[in-house]
């Protein structure tokens, strides 16, 4: 009796490991084949167009005078939803690539207005956290979010010192041919690259000096004789949190005490 | 088949568990097809409950493990014949624990990206590799301890598991380290918490399972074991409580961070709430009480306690994850700052129907997981009373 209830259990055992032995490597085989067909087609894809890349001489920048900067002024804010067919009215969940933010400093009731958007930092915390690598920063200094591999996670929305990234919380429609944007993912200014990379400038900095502020200028910082690069040499300039060290490529003017 | 898990129950339990866990997939296809948009999260706040839920299992998991360390890594008698199911518990809360992150995410059917590209520079991308290297280990450590030629292994696979839990933990912790951007997160403090912290939740996690299992059992659990494991258990709880202490302390410390500490402990409505009714009070205090005054201590007692310490977790959580979200960044000190993206604002969020779901959904996986573990294999702890007295005693001295 008892040697047949042990051979019985033994037997239940043995098919219980064979069990789960072809169980692990089923398991194994459905997680790893589509990853390894991905791979592939990823491969493929790469080597088919092969575009020349940006400029690694050349950094992109901002210069921003708050000092002209006019409050209640919104052109750049709807240059840039138009450009990039972002959602136009404001609510907790759209995206905005660029916000007017009104500052009132504490002591002495001076106020500013001012646009603030992704800073393009030389050392971008959102690049850093981002675990598939799909937050990069281009040669040029443009700190931009690979819709292809993005997941979703979130963590550098957590991680960005200036508020500049939103998840996109919907469903999207009308959305613009330069500009892929997608449900699910993350994104956030990208100095209109498809207007920069044909030689134009944002679409912000356009919309402002159309409107005759002039508060935004564009260039290239790293080109000694552009104006941006003369004025931040010549006027006294600010990073935002620049106790961080990350090297934003925005500056500010006229926001010092 | 296994006489002592009664074959009506366990398949009731596996109905509602599955249930549990249909339910939260259903929840995550919902938010998939949807977007967050159908969730309380919004640009402020991108973490949410879901994030509550899933560091919860993921810190308990390792924690849990401790148990088995203590058995078969420092040789504790009570705790060797309990080392089996803190490692099923293990595997089980991590996989839980990983399905809310991965089902949370905006592409979660992107998930293979997470496999394939990989930034060493991110904190999340190192977590990769450590929950799938800890399924790898628990697993080779439960097979050492289940296949008795591997016996002698035990104790150098239980090191390593050991180290990696350290490790796992560190990670998990530096994921809110390493962000220097928010006022509530960027100390080095948060690494050490979270492994004091995982200790507390994992025990308490694993005394609720065993009280659970006893029960169904119709066992009674020997009173000096189950006295030792809740003095244990109120030890953690001590020490997560000094941990959490000294991070407010050294915040408070900083003009700059005094802000933050005023939101979260004084004038953010709900937040206050959860931090001193939540968590010191029903999830530290009154577990405190309950485990060490000797007019307690009993199996209820050690039960509830754990019970309250769990919530209490969840609660701290919340505070720490959501709160640390809602208080504003500080991009423009010396200014008060208004714009339409909530700058300068507190912001606002409300957990919605399928975010609880989901994190429900990640217990049901940790739950079925151990029921059906329990049921196929032998995970049920068993004393051996004789060898056990002078185990305690030798652990006592």
């Amino acid at each position: 009796m008892s040697r047949g209830h042990d051979t019985g259990a033994r037997q239940a055992l043995s098919g219980r490991r064979a069990f789960l032995g072809l169980a692990a490597t089923a398991a194994g085989g459905v997680l790893l084949a589509p990853g390894i067909h991905l791979m592939e087609v990823a491969r493929a894809a790469a080597t088919a167009g092969v575009s020349p890349g940006a400029n690694p001489n050349v950094r992109w920048g901002l210069l921003i005078d708050t000092t002209k900067c006019a409050a209640g002024c919104n052109d750049c804010v709807s240059a840039c939803n138009t450009e990039n067919g972002l959602d136009p009215r404001p609510s907790p969940t759209t995206a905005q690539w660029i916000r007017k933010v009104e500052l009132r400093e504490i002591k002495t009731g001076r106020t500013h207005s001012l646009p603030v958007m992704c800073q393009h930092c030389a050392e971008p915390p959102c690049v850093d956290v981002c675990p598939t690598g799909a937050s990069f920063k281009r040669a040029d200094g443009i700190v931009l979010v690979d819709r292809h591999t993005c997941i979703g996670c979130r963590y550098c929305v957590m991680a960005c010192p200036y508020k500049a990234r939103s998840f996109v919380h919907e469903p999207l429609t009308e959305q613009r041919a330069d500009v892929p944007r997608g449900k699910g993912c993350v994104e956030g200014c990208t100095l209109c690259v498809h207007r920069i990379d044909k030689g134009g400038t944002p679409a912000c900095v356009e919309a402002c000096s159309n409107a005759g502020h002039a508060a935004m200028l564009f260039g290239d910082l790293n080109d000694p004789t552009s104006t941006i690069s003369i004025r931040v040499r010549e006027i006294s300039t600010m990073q935002l949190r620049a106790e961080l060290k990350l090297d934003p490529g925005v500056r500010y003017q006229g926001l010092g005490s | 088949m296994n006489r002592r898990f009664g074959s009506r129950h366990f398949y009731l339990l596996l109905a509602a568990g599955g249930l549990l866990v249909l339910v939260g997939l259903g929840a995550a296809h919902y938010m998939e097809e949807n977007g967050h948009i159908v969730t309380g999260m919004n640009n402020q706040v991108v973490w949410g409950l879901p994030h509550v839920f899933a560091i919860f299992l993921i810190v308990a998991a390792s924690g849990v493990l401790n148990v088995a360390s203590i058995g078969s890594v420092f040789g504790q008698a009570i705790y060797k014949p309990r080392a089996r199911l803190s490692g099923l518990l293990c595997i089980a809360m991590l996989a839980g624990g990983m399905m809310v992150l991965m089902l949370d995410l905006g592409r979660p059917e992107r998930v293979i990206v997470a496999a394939t590209h990989y930034n060493l520079h991110s904190v999340f991308a190192w977590n990769v590799f450590l929950y799938s290297g800890m399924f790898a280990i628990v697993a080779l450590y439960l097979w050492t301890m289940f296949e008795r030629p591997m016996n002698r292994h035990t104790k150098t696979v239980g090191i390593l598991a050991l180290a990696w839990r350290f490790v796992l933990t560190t990670g998990t912790g530096s994921i809110f380290g390493f962000l220097v951007a928010r006022q509530a997160y960027g100390s080095a403090m948060l690494a050490p918490l979270f492994i004091m912290l995982s200790f507390a939740w994992g025990l308490a996690v694993f005394l609720i399972v065993q009280s659970a299992l006893y029960a169904w059992q119709g066992e009674a659990l020997d009173d000096t074991a189950q006295r030792s494991m809740a003095r244990l258990l109120g030890v953690f709880v001590a020490a997560a409580f000094y941990f959490v202490l000294v991070l407010h302390l050294t915040s408070l410390y900083f003009a700059k961070q005094s802000a933050f500490q005023a939101f979260i402990l004084r004038d953010g409505g709900v937040f206050p709430l959860l931090l001193w009714g939540g968590y010191l009070v029903f999830g530290t205090l009154v577990p405190l009480l309950m485990l060490f005054h000797p007019r307690f201590g009993g199996p209820r007692s050690t039960l509830l306690a754990s019970t309250l310490v769990a919530l209490g977790a969840l609660a701290w959580l919340y505070v720490f994850i959501i709160g640390g979200q809602a208080f504003p960044l500080d991009i423009f000190p010396g200014f008060s700052a208004s714009s339409t993206f909530a700058d300068g604002t507190i912001a606002s969020y409300t957990p919605r129907l399928a975010e609880w779901l989901l994190g429900l959904g990640g217990i049901a996986v940790a739950f079925v997981l151990t029921a059906v573990g329990v049921r196929v294999l032998d995970f049920m702890p068993h004393d051996d009373l004789a060898s056990l007295k002078p185990g305690i005693d030798k652990g006592a001295a």
